[in-house]
């Protein structure tokens, strides 16, 4: 009796669930994933702060000032003489140790700066087509908000972040979809002749993985003549990054491609005449792009990792060219770091970045499995 | 057994040979060699240049002649253990290379033992005691490992050292030791100091090990034969460490060769920002200076370590797993 009562209560959940694509039970097993949806929402914000960076960014991140020479963060403050306000900050004030030469900043506690938004700031074009000099938040009256501090040459740290993310985001995008590029058309290859080309497949990605990779990297941007143009050298880093990631994609392709090529579906279309080509791309890859998408998140962070690396290591990417790794160049000596803490503040975008793609990977691999549990 | 070991080897050969081709190719990517860039700093300098010796020396190291005669001659060398010599120190490259290399492989050895002891207990907790508390604190611990760039622990580990104690942490030894000859002193300077590098170095490989132990235990828990072994009376500790903790860590000992090499190569960076007297410095300033020799030795060997890794791990694996040793007497 009680089975009765239940059936029509379940049926269309059920019957739903049934006839779900593929991707919809992808989507409703992440959905589950609470961690990996927190963490998709960061990466978006992240992407978010790359695509517009010349608004969010309060100052332009190449002007220098003489008078915020590796001045300290400035403070977001509430209370100005107990008196609760708009979120404002004291202009900085520089004193110059007369023997020394060091710099040093004090508050004018006299002068609260309430924090606006769209304030008028340095002029800039929007993705390089469009004038224009409204800045997310600033200081009103041409004063200059330096959330982050200031490095050596009084650059806003925080602006040189906020630009520093368009290269530091995209450079591992680019390289994993270099390298998922490559390693579908190799490993699909590969797996699906078989024979003499697989063997010999096989032998280049061994021979390939067996170089270190760091050691690896250092020779090939040491190679990077140092005429080239910021442009060229980023397109090498991330030909260079994937020319390593592609290995362990083309193993994965393979691998499933050697399972999915017996299968009846493939016969059938072989048999109806299907190009060779088209079975491998239209037949065979969708059968297991989900696992592929997967090793491909988890790929990201380690391009990040590298790029930064390499950058710090002054073998990538160079100044002017703007990225967290080249940030990080001014943070190598134990003297600058223990004066200037701020100058590590890169690292932590860094850091909250790499953790929230592992996140995001972790959610998309539970969920790559769809028909578990 | 012996077919298999005989086998792995005769295929490592071909291997080094085609590695030893490459780290030589990408050693002479740059434009110009070292010379050039020789004569053109003492011009700089308004010293006189002597073309002759220049010109000797050109001949000697084979440099207005073909790649693959370049080739032919270092790899030759190599052969006998003479790796060339190193332009820019004007030594012999293998005296410089073997001063550094065995506190590398040590270095890394020790960071592989250390991360072992915490990454295996980590995770068999973690997977005997799944979604408890400290099941997630070692997952945060985790992820946090495998997101910090190692360079930037060591920068951080700099930082509160310096402002806490005021010391820094740099170096693998005392001053006082650092050109002293070999005693027994000198190397427990050594121990008291190496901790330092092989934490940073640790952090980075416990994370991705202690999960994937988790992981693999957590498929092994659900087995029959744990379900059988409970039912028969077995000890909670026997049951667990007997059966399902071997079958777990199976795989983590083919990441074992993997593992070497990607501790030398990740141990560069820290190195650098630490100041260690490792090899990672020394490959930076070779491959600055266009020092060839001395830059492609240093690939090369960094190669050969990986490529013996794997074949340790392999024989490792073979030796503990039945299957894979079978499987490769049929074939």
């Amino acid at each position: 009796m009680s089975a009765d009562t239940i059936t029509p209560v379940a049926a269309p959940a059920e019957e739903k669930r049934y006839l779900a694509s593929q991707w919809q039970l992808f989507w409703w097993k992440f959905r589950d994933h609470r961690l990996a949806r927190v963490a998709l929402w960061f990466l978006v914000a992240l992407y978010i702060m790359a695509a517009l960076c010349e608004v969010i960014a309060p100052n332009d991140p190449n002007r220098r000032d003489a008078k915020r020479k590796l001045a300290s963060p400035q403070r977001i403050h509430l209370l100005h003489n107990g008196v609760l306000r708009r979120p404002f900050v004291y202009p900085q004030v520089q004193h110059i140790n007369p023997e020394t030469l060091a710099q040093s900043y004090t508050e004018d506690t006299a002068r609260p700066l309430s924090i606006h938004f769209f304030t008028k700031g340095d002029p800039y074009s929007f993705w390089g087509l469009i004038p224009m000099d409204r800045r997310l938040i600033g200081l009103p009256d041409g004063e200059r908000l330096y959330l982050m501090g200031a490095d050596r040459l009084g650059r806003d740290l925080f602006a040189r972040v906020v630009y520093g993310s368009r290269i530091s985001l995209t450079i591992g995008l680019i390289g994993v979809g270099l390298s998922l590029a490559l390693g579908i058309l190799i490993g699909g290859i590969s797996g699906y002749y078989g024979g003499v080309l697989d063997a010999f497949i096989q032998r280049t990605i061994e021979i390939i993985r067996s170089f270190p990779t760091i050691p690896l990297w250092l020779a090939l941007s040491a190679a990077m003549p140092a005429e080239w143009s910021n442009i060229r050298v980023y397109f090498c880093m991330t030909v260079i990054l994937a020319l390593v990631g592609w290995t362990g994609l083309a193993r994965v392709v393979r691998g499933k491609i050697l399972a999915l090529r017996e299968e009846d579906y493939v016969l059938a279309a072989k048999v109806a005449g299907v190009r060779e080509f088209t079975i491998i791309l239209r037949h065979l890859v969708p059968g297991f792009m989900s696992h592929l998408i997967v090793t491909a998140t988890l790929a990201i962070p380690s391009m990040i990792l590298a790029e930064t690396s390499l950058s710090f290591l002054r073998l990538g990417l160079r100044p002017p060219t703007i990225s967290w790794g080249v940030l990080l160049q001014d943070a190598q000596s134990i003297s600058a770091i223990a004066l200037y803490p701020w100058l590590l503040f890169p690292i932590a975008f860094v850091v909250v970045t790499v953790l929230m793609f592992n996140f995001f990977g972790d959610g998309l691999r539970d969920a790559a499995d769809p028909y578990s549990h | 057994m012996l077919t298999f070991l005989a086998r792995r080897i005769l295929i490592m050969i071909p291997t080094l040979f085609i590695i030893s081709i490459v780290s030589f190719f990408i050693i002479q990517l740059p434009p110009g060699d070292f010379l050039t860039s020789y004569v053109a700093n003492l011009a700089q300098t308004g010293e006189q240049v002597d073309e002759a010796q220049i010109a000797a020396l050109r001949a000697r190291y084979g440099l207005d002649e073909p790649f693959y005669v370049q080739y032919g001659k270092w790899m030759s060398g190599v052969m006998v253990g003479d790796f060339g010599r190193s332009f820019a120190q004007n030594r012999p490259v293998s005296e410089l290379i073997w001063e550094r290399l065995w506190l590398t492989v040590a270095l890394a050895l020790v960071t592989v033992v250390f991360t072992w002891i915490i990454a295996v207990p980590m995770g068999i907790y973690s997977a005997t005691h799944q979604y408890s508390l400290w099941d997630n604190v070692f997952a945060f611990i985790g992820f946090m490992g495998m997101s910090f760039p190692s360079f930037s622990l060591a920068l951080i580990l700099l930082y509160f050292s310096y402002t806490w104690f005021g010391t820094s942490v740099g170096g693998l030894f005392s001053p006082e030791y650092v050109d002293a000859p070999w005693s027994a002193l000198k190397v427990f300077d050594l121990f008291t100091h190496i901790w330092v590098p092989v934490a940073i170095l640790a952090v980075e490989g416990t994370a991705g090990l202690m999960r994937e132990i988790r992981a693999n235990l957590l498929d092994q828990l659900e087995m029959p034969y744990v379900i059988t072994a409970r039912a028969k009376g077995l000890s909670e500790w026997r049951l667990l460490l007997k059966y399902p903790v071997r079958v777990a860590i199976n795989p983590m000992i083919s990441s074992l060769g993997w593992m070497l090499p990607g501790l030398v190569s990740g141990s560069v960076i820290v190195s650098m920002v630490m100041n260690l007297p490792t090899t990672g410095p020394l490959l930076l300033t070779a491959l600055q200076d266009q020092d060839m020799y001395l830059a492609g030795s240093f690939v090369f060997l960094l190669s050969v370590l990986t490529v013996i890794g794997t074949l340790v791990s392999d024989i490792l694996l073979a030796w503990v797993d039945p299957r894979i040793r079978f499987k490769g007497q049929e074939s």
